[in-house]
């Protein structure tokens, strides 16, 4: 039913407030499949909050979110708007996949056990096929040697990566990535961007929060500028970078050069 | 020459150098702790020996009773009411305490209330009260069904009701700490990865909580070991009444007192072990360290103090 120049994610001004706190202020925002954009913006300007709406950790005030051609958290029907069941939103939420800023692995499995764990359990998945696509995806973030270690025994750049292969392990239509490197150690930063560039080029459609400029230049699609619950600017990363037409973007990035 | 020879810091040494290497040092010697490992060992062997001796313990009586058959059937029922309230205690400490943890009023407030009572009054009232309940219902009827109260409620049942019961509301509450002593991001990345959350709860909450619950589950199971006792007053015959039993008879009432707390002992220390096993499995994650950087960074300098 997705038409086909639908985009993947469609997000119709989204609003969203803790408290009296108001950390969206109408976000609109379209996503291509196999598109990568990139979200930029100074701290508490909403981007992790925005992320985290898209598959419904955190639920919107008002507007909508639809991926792949279904509403996040309801179900439009004959003109009426329900709520989904929790069990619903989980179901929508198999296809997208989420790269956390403190990896968050599960610590009492293997890498190997963390990345079958969502195949097997959730998705039903044969243990012996999810057993060699986690060995394929962890031979592809270049982990091959560490399958059988726990969380504890890997460097943080490591751990984000088998969390990189644990979320590609579901297949997703849609990758989030929410600061993924802003936990790592400096020397650690790289492998986990050459990872994620190499996704980029492979054509899967990511979302990706983070303060890495040089990773929006280098593999971003489209970017995203965010400031104070607005989205102030967008377009390809040479425009948005190189030639900020508005004054926020422009002091923003003025402190990376 | 050594690999370090050739390091552009190397510095002069001098002739002392060698000798004052830490690696030739002595261990100063522990007088101290040898004079009180003496005192010790001569106190303790003094009172074993007392222990020994001390006709009044009668041994021989300890060990004509330690096996006998009243003995082994008080401590088969104390076994099995540990064992049965202990597996109640906690299925039903785990759901109270995820009714407890839940957003909804009503199983929040059916779980503190049920914890605020259980908790809030002694076992032993508890197991009298269970054990005299058909002077207060008569007769219990659940829609047409009913049955004579003292048909239900038999010795047996009303001591698993009040141990299980109570046990429960303790369950609860370790439970429920052990559940939020789990980081926060971990039941968020389940439900991220679209599990439901009992799926969430079997497979990552639980499996961490666990290793703060062990400890003092096994606390629990040992107090519910000796609280067992307390049904020697609604007429249980667990293993201390069986060994009053037979000292009411024999008035042999030290000896039949050791045998009960051999047994204890024995029974006791047999779970300590158990205990330290499961530690261990649901520790498991913990093994290395969280700096254990492999062959991540291949830097010069890091590798340099294993070569000498």
């Amino acid at each position: 039913m997705t038409a086909p120049d639908r985009p993947l994610v469609r997000a119709r001004d989204v609003h969203k407030a803790f408290g009296s706190n108001e950390v969206l202020k109408g976000i609109d925002l379209d996503v291509a499949p196999g598109e990568t954009v990139v979200i930029l913006g100074p701290s508490g300007s909403g981007k992790s909050t925005f992320l985290r709406c898209i598959n419904h950790l955190e639920t919107i005030d008002q507007g909508s979110i639809e991926v792949d051609g279904e509403q996040i958290g309801y179900r439009l029907r004959n003109g009426r708007l329900d709520r989904l069941s929790d069990r619903e939103i989980a179901r929508q939420r198999r296809k997208i996949g989420m790269v956390f800023q403190q990896f968050n692995l599960y610590p009492h499995m293997t890498a190997l056990e963390n990345v079958i764990e969502a195949p097997v359990g959730v998705h039903g998945q044969d243990r012996g096929e999810a057993v060699r696509y986690a060995r394929e995806l962890l031979i592809r973030v270049g982990l091959e040697q560490k399958i059988d270690a726990y969380p504890r025994q890997l460097s943080g750049g490591q751990q984000q990566r088998v969390a990189i292969a644990r979320a590609l392990a579901i297949r997703p239509k849609l990758m989030l990535f929410d600061e993924p490197t802003s936990a790592l150690d400096p020397e650690l930063v790289g492998e986990v961007l050459a990872t994620m560039r190499d996704l980029a080029n492979q054509g899967l459609t990511m979302i990706v929060v983070t303060h890495e400029i040089g990773f929006a230049r280098e593999a971003a699609d489209r970017v995203v500028f965010m400031d104070g619950g607005h989205v102030i600017e967008t377009g390809p990363p040479d425009e948005v970078l190189t030639n900020p037409s508005h004054p926020r973007t422009r002091s923003f990035l003025g402190r990376f050069i | 020459m050594t690999d370090t020879a050739h390091l552009a810091a190397r510095l002069p040494r001098l002739a002392e150098d060698e000798q004052r290497d830490v690696r030739r040092a002595h261990r100063p010697f522990p007088f101290d702790r040898v004079v009180l490992w003496g005192v010790t060992l001569v106190l303790a062997g003094g009172f074993a020996y007392i222990v020994a001796i001390n006709p009044n313990f009668e041994w021989p009586v300890v060990g004509k009773y330690f096996f006998d058959p009243t003995v082994m059937q008080g401590l088969t029922v104390t076994l099995g009411l540990t064992v049965v309230g202990m597996a109640i205690g906690i299925a039903l400490g785990l759901v109270l305490a995820i009714a407890r943890m839940s957003k909804d009023r009503l199983a929040w407030s059916l779980s503190a209330l049920f914890i605020w009572f259980f908790r809030g009054t002694p076992l032993l009232v508890q197991l009298i009260f269970w054990y005299n309940m058909s002077t207060l219902f008569p007769r219990i009827s659940i829609g047409i069904a009913s049955w004579d109260t003292n048909d239900l409620i038999t010795p047996l049942t009303a001591a698993v009701l009040g141990l299980a019961l109570n046990e429960a509301a303790y369950m609860a509450e370790i439970i429920r700490g052990g559940l939020l002593s789990v980081d926060k991001g971990q039941a968020e990345t389940a439900e991220a990865f679209g599990m439901t959350r009992g799926r969430a709860l079997r497979r990552i909450i639980i499996p961490q909580a666990m290793k703060s619950i062990v400890p003092p589950t096994g606390n629990q199971l040992i107090s519910m070991i000796k609280a067992t006792s307390l049904v020697s007053v609604i007429a249980m015959a667990d293993l201390l009444y069986s060994v009053q039993s037979i000292y009411n008879r024999t008035f042999e009432i030290i000896p039949l007192l050791m045998v009960a707390v051999l047994w204890y002992l024995l029974i006791t220390s047999i779970l300590n072990i158990g205990q330290s096993a499961i530690e261990r499995y649901y520790g498991r994650g913990d093994r290395g360290s969280a700096n254990a950087i492999a062959p991540a960074v291949p830097d010069a300098v890091s590798e340099q103090e294993s070569a000498r």
